[in-house]
């Protein structure tokens, strides 16, 4: 379990990287918090020519508020993301997700930036930026551009960045009135990559009637998998126990497409979801309920 | 005399272990080091037509490559670690052990073809890329059934089936008794194999001293006195050249007492012939393919009962499964059949096994080697008699005890040491009542349980009880030295990999010599400081190492009382030794140190009487004549959540009777550790493989093993039955937490969710496919 040899740059500002990026495409990888590529490469099945070493350019790494967004730098930790009272103000959905994303030493080196760009479809934090609406911003020596998070995930591990550009920004759209967000998952132990796992959003209008929703899953497919139909199914809806169970075996028997796993038959992730789904519209309503009320 | 003996004290070993200052295999670093890495194979089951390393050696920074055929007459399969008891008639056995390398063909996945060397063990593993090895693929078997069928591919060619053994074991009759019987009580049971998932992998240093014509050989094995005696034998080399070190290892839990695997064979081979020194370490995905594993049996078994729920006999015909080869002999299935009595009586008895070779992983003996198995069969059975019968499932065991009085009590079958399967002491009743009392049996019954189903949350109860055969021969032995210093040395030749040995060995040195723990200086598995005895295995450090320690600080004592008796003009027998001073009982001021003591043992200048052994010394050894028999039960109470099928382990109850204890804290550690990987084979870990023989989770992202938060705080308690068969009364502990978990589980889920459960491990996955087939027949 030792990598195949491979080339180590630092790279002395953006500029440089992204000529870096430029010259090698593919083959030069950026080294963020290395939790998903350096196992890959001490199995060998990750195998890149050159590292880009990100970890030293402290320009990639922050967070604020602006505009009615999260802004968050591509190498900002999770941790960060987790403890920093910026994000539980103005997106408590990312706030309560990261503790669910594997475990505190790994949430230390993990980065969001490096996390998103691994496009893992059993991943937390795809889901949510999906569910929320988040932006990439790439960026490559030729220039930027802007991605929605909904066409930024286009299977396992494959995105629609180019081979020169790098992921630099992500932003998340802050909580709005009278909207109510959950997450809920089951893993065999905490920590672990989930069996199902669902983002719900769900917005009232001044009637308390639902006038927008979003449920996406993790483990559901090749990349974050939304269910747009049960989610219209709650339109106009209160958040009904009736609703909602039919919203849940809507999305969870007839809209996701779970393979199936060693921890979990395709059947049982199927159940799993209808269950945990039905838990986060719950919370989700109650949620958008309270928000009736005066932000804090 | 004991002042040490029974106190719960920190372990000596524990600042030098938390400071990262023990040395291990893989600390070990030499001047010039070579490092070794594997080229496995990728097919289950495969010829091997012909192996190119010519890339491979071209690489800048490789050493060598090397085949079986470039070993030589050194090539040979590896010893028949156990043979089967001579002592059992009825059986059949075909001895086929591993090879160092593979020759024709590769029956496993992970069975290594070709050993590289090289400057570093990045370059090493770059050169298994560069290895071309033309496999002609050949039918797998990994399903325990399918391997005896008739058209099954077979995996040693020269047998006429799969089929590695088979033995029969049966006292009184148990046909009869089924003709008697109220009711029979008939499964299939199906107990899955799981890898020991020890901290620490394997590893082996090797080096070869030119000069001195000397072998160290450092190796992460429970038996370095027998590694030693083998290499020698191998090498061509006297066994005073060859040292085995065992240092501190990270968890040997079985698998490291089985030898030789292919690494111990071909390292110190390497070593001589480059005359460099040579070094490898087992990565965790190595791990999942090389270390040998346990497990998987599938049981047909049948209990046969009265009305009032009284055993009449047991049959059980099972399935084991052996891997590719069985060096190790019959001992998992023998500890299988040896537990399925349970400590019951159990008049009738029928038990067949057949082990099976498969293309999968060899497997010996891990934690609970095989009595996991037996505990679950009798366990389980009991718990659907009890139902049937309407019976309370305590007291379906209480009626079926052996009784205090009738210990020692002879099991008439053969166990795994060759002799008669006797209890030697026991008394079980209250254990379980102290169980029952603990986990507020009644009252979860009464109240709890009827009140959490009113709220719609599912909680389930069990209680089971085993027993674990420890402390078994042939024998081990110590020597223990009064040093100048007025310190104690001890060395013994077990190896040690956790228990604690450094303390409570050292309490047992301390209250004979007179000094405190700390002042007790253990080696454990040098064999330049101790070149006899057995290893650790089989719980019987304690006991057989202990006594072994034991009668030489014994020894020891009376040479120190004999000493001072003629310094202190006065009767040994008038003397007593505090705090490393012998002193005149009646006149504490007449006294003198065991350093001094020591000193005048041996004289630098003067005539000594003829025949005058220098030094405060002995060598001693102890072994018994049967296992000492430990038990306990367990009892758990447990919610599952209906709709994820998760576990959330409310309380846990271990009582335990291992005898008299040596240190309760080191014992509480055992324990622990016992139940954690007990829960981990009950409830996490699996083994995937798919029917081509390869392993789909060979790594912790998908082998679960539980971690801090999947284990329970454990409520212990002990009660202590002597063992009458050595000096100290102890019983071994290391396997015991593990033994009873799979059954513990199996009852707790039924009575939570009302099914039936007669596998293990369950999983949240395996809860779903039961509920959803217990729905379907609903």
């Amino acid at each position: 379990m030792k990598p195949a040899a491979f080339e180590y740059i630092i790279p002395e500002s953006l500029d440089h990287l992204l000529q870096i990026k430029a010259e090698h495409g593919d083959e030069a990888k950026p080294l963020a918090g290395g939790q998903s590529l350096i196992p890959a490469m001490n199995f060998r099945m990750a195998r890149p020519s050159l590292l880009v070493d990100l970890n030293r350019l402290p320009e990639l790494a922050w967070l604020h508020v602006k505009d009615g967004e999260l802004q968050v730098g591509t190498m900002t930790r999770m941790a960060e993301l987790q403890h920093n009272p910026t994000v539980a103000a103005h997106v408590p959905l990312i706030a309560e997700t990261v503790p669910h994303i594997a475990h505190p030493q790994i949430r230390n080196r993990g980065s969001v930036g490096g996390n998103l760009a691994h496009a893992d479809p059993a991943s937390e934090l795809p889901v949510v930026a999906v569910a929320l609406g988040a932006r990439f911003r790439a960026i490559s020596a030729s220039g930027e551009r802007w991605i929605p998070a909904h066409e930024f995930f286009l299977g396992t591990f494959t995105t629609s960045l180019q081979p020169q550009e790098i992921l630099l920004e992500v932003t998340f759209p802050t909580r709005q009135d009278r909207t109510g967000y959950a997450f809920a998952e089951v893993a065999r132990r905490h920590g672990d990559y989930a069996m199902a796992g669902v983002v719900a959003v769900v917005s009232l209008n001044a009637q308390g009637q639902c006038d927008s929703a979003q449920l996406v899953y993790l483990n559901a497919g090749d990349s974050p998998t939304p269910a747009v139909t049960a989610a219209a199914m709650l339109i106009g809806n209160s958040g009904t126990p009736a609703a909602i169970t039919a919203a849940a075996q809507h999305a969870s028997m007839e809209e996701i497409a779970p393979y199936g796993n060693l921890h979990a038959s395709t059947e049982f992730q199927r159940h799993l979801a209808r269950h945990l789904t039905q838990q986060a519209l719950k919370t989700a309503f109650e949620r958008a309920r309270a928000e009736f009320l005066p932000h804090p | 005399m004991s002042t040490y003996f029974g106190k719960r004290i920190p372990r000596n070993e524990d600042p030098r272990l938390l400071t990262g200052q023990a040395l291990f295999v893989d600390d070990v670093q030499l001047p010039d080091l070579a490092h070794v890495a594997f080229y496995r194979s990728p097919y289950a089951h495969a010829r091997i037509l012909s192996i190119d390393v010519s890339a491979a050696l071209a690489r800048p920074g490789v050493i060598g490559c090397y085949t079986a055929q470039d070993l030589g007459d050194y090539w040979s399969p590896g010893p028949l670690l156990v043979s089967p008891p001579p002592t059992i008639e009825r059986k059949i056995f075909h001895q086929r052990t591993q090879v160092p390398l593979a020759k024709d063909k590769v029956r496993h996945v992970g069975e290594p073809v070709v050993m590289v060397v090289a400057e570093s063990r990045y370059i090493a593993e770059d050169a298994l890329d560069d290895i071309w090895v033309d496999f002609e693929p050949l039918g797998v078997v990994v399903d325990l059934e399918q391997a005896l069928q008739t058209d099954a591919p077979l995996i040693h060619e020269d047998l006429p089936s799969n089929m590695g053994a088979q033995v029969i074991q049966e006292k009184g009759n148990y046909e009869t008794a089924k003709a008697q019987a109220a009711v029979i009580i008939a499964r299939r049971i199906v107990y899955d194999r799981g890898p020991s998932v020890a901290m620490e992998n394997r590893g082996v240093v090797a080096q070869w001293d030119s000069r001195t014509q000397r072998l160290t050989v450092w190796d992460s094995t429970q038996a370095p006195v027998f590694i030693r005696g083998g290499l020698a034998a191998m090498l061509g080399l006297s066994e005073s050249q060859v040292r085995v070190v065992a240092p501190f290892i990270g968890g040997g839990f079985g698998p490291k007492i089985m030898m030789f695997y292919p690494e111990e064979v071909l390292l110190p081979w390497l070593a001589i012939r480059l005359k460099r020194p040579v070094k490898w370490i087992e990565d965790r995905q190595e791990n999942f393919y090389a270390t040998t594993q346990e497990r998987s049996q599938i049981h047909h078994c049948e209990l046969a009962l009265t009305q009032d729920g009284k055993i009449l006999g047991l049959r059980d015909e099972f399935l084991h499964d052996g891997g590719a080869y069985m060096p190790y002999g019959l001992t998992v299935p023998l500890n299988s059949q040896a537990n399925s009595l349970g400590g019951y009586i159990i008049p009738n008895y029928y038990s067949e096994f057949k082990a099976v070779f498969t293309n999968r992983t060899i497997v010996t003996p891990y934690r609970g080697a095989g009595r996991q198995h037996g505990t679950f069969v009798i366990e389980r059975l009991l718990d659907h008699a009890a139902r049937e019968l309407g019976i309370d499932k305590a007291e379906i065991r209480r009626r079926n005890f052996i009784q205090p009085e009738q210990f020692p009590f002879n099991n008439e079958i053969i166990f795994q040491d060759f002799a008669p399967l006797m209890f030697d002491s026991g008394n079980y009743e209250p254990v379980l009542d102290k169980a029952l009392e603990m986990i507020e049996y009644e009252r979860f019954y009464r109240e709890i349980q009827p009140q959490a189903r009113a709220e719609g949350r599912k909680l389930g109860l069990g209680v089971v009880f085993y027993i674990e055969g420890t402390g078994i021969g042939p024998y081990e032995g110590a020597r223990v030295q009064v040093e100048a210093s007025g310190k104690v040395s001890v060395a013994t030749g077990i190896g040690t990999q956790g228990q604690g040995h450094f303390t409570s060995f050292a309490q047992i040195v301390a209250d004979q010599v007179g000094v405190r723990p700390q002042d007790v200086m253990m080696v454990t598995g040098d064999t330049d400081q101790f070149h006899w005895g057995a290893g650790t295995f089989a719980s019987r450090g304690a006991v057989v190492a202990g006594n072994a320690i034991h009668a030489a600080a014994q020894d020891v004592r009376q040479k120190i009382l004999h000493h001072a008796g003629e310094v202190l003009e006065a009767a040994p027998d008038a003397l007593e030794i505090v705090a490393g001073q012998v002193r005149v009982q009646s006149d504490p001021t007449r006294s003198i140190s065991l350093g001094k003591l020591a000193q005048r043992a041996n004289p630098m200048r003067g005539a000594v009487e003829p025949g005058t052994v220098p030094g405060l010394e002995s060598t001693n050894y102890f072994g018994p004549r049967y296992g000492a028999t430990a038990f306990g039960a367990h009892a758990m109470i447990v919610e599952v959540d209906e709709a994820t099928l998760q576990l959330k382990i409310h309380k846990y109850v271990v009582v335990h009777d291992c005898g008299k204890v040596i240190n309760p804290l080191i014992l509480d550690g055992q324990i622990h550790g016992g139940v954690a990987q007990g829960i981990g084979n009950a409830f996490y870990e699996q083994l995937h493989m798919d029917e081509n023989g390869q392993l789909l989770n060979a790594s912790f992202m998908d082998f679960l093993i539980p971690t801090a938060l999947d284990v329970p705080h454990l409520e212990m308690a002990h009660t202590e039955t002597p063992s009458p068969l050595n000096p100290l009364g102890v019983k071994g502990a290391g396997e015991a937490g593990a033994i009873p978990v799979g059954a513990l589980f199996a009852q707790a889920l039924e009575d939570a969710l009302g099914l039936e459960i007669n596998e293990i491990p369950i999983s949240p996955q395996k809860l779903f496919e039961l509920t959803a087939t217990a729905e379907a027949l609903a």
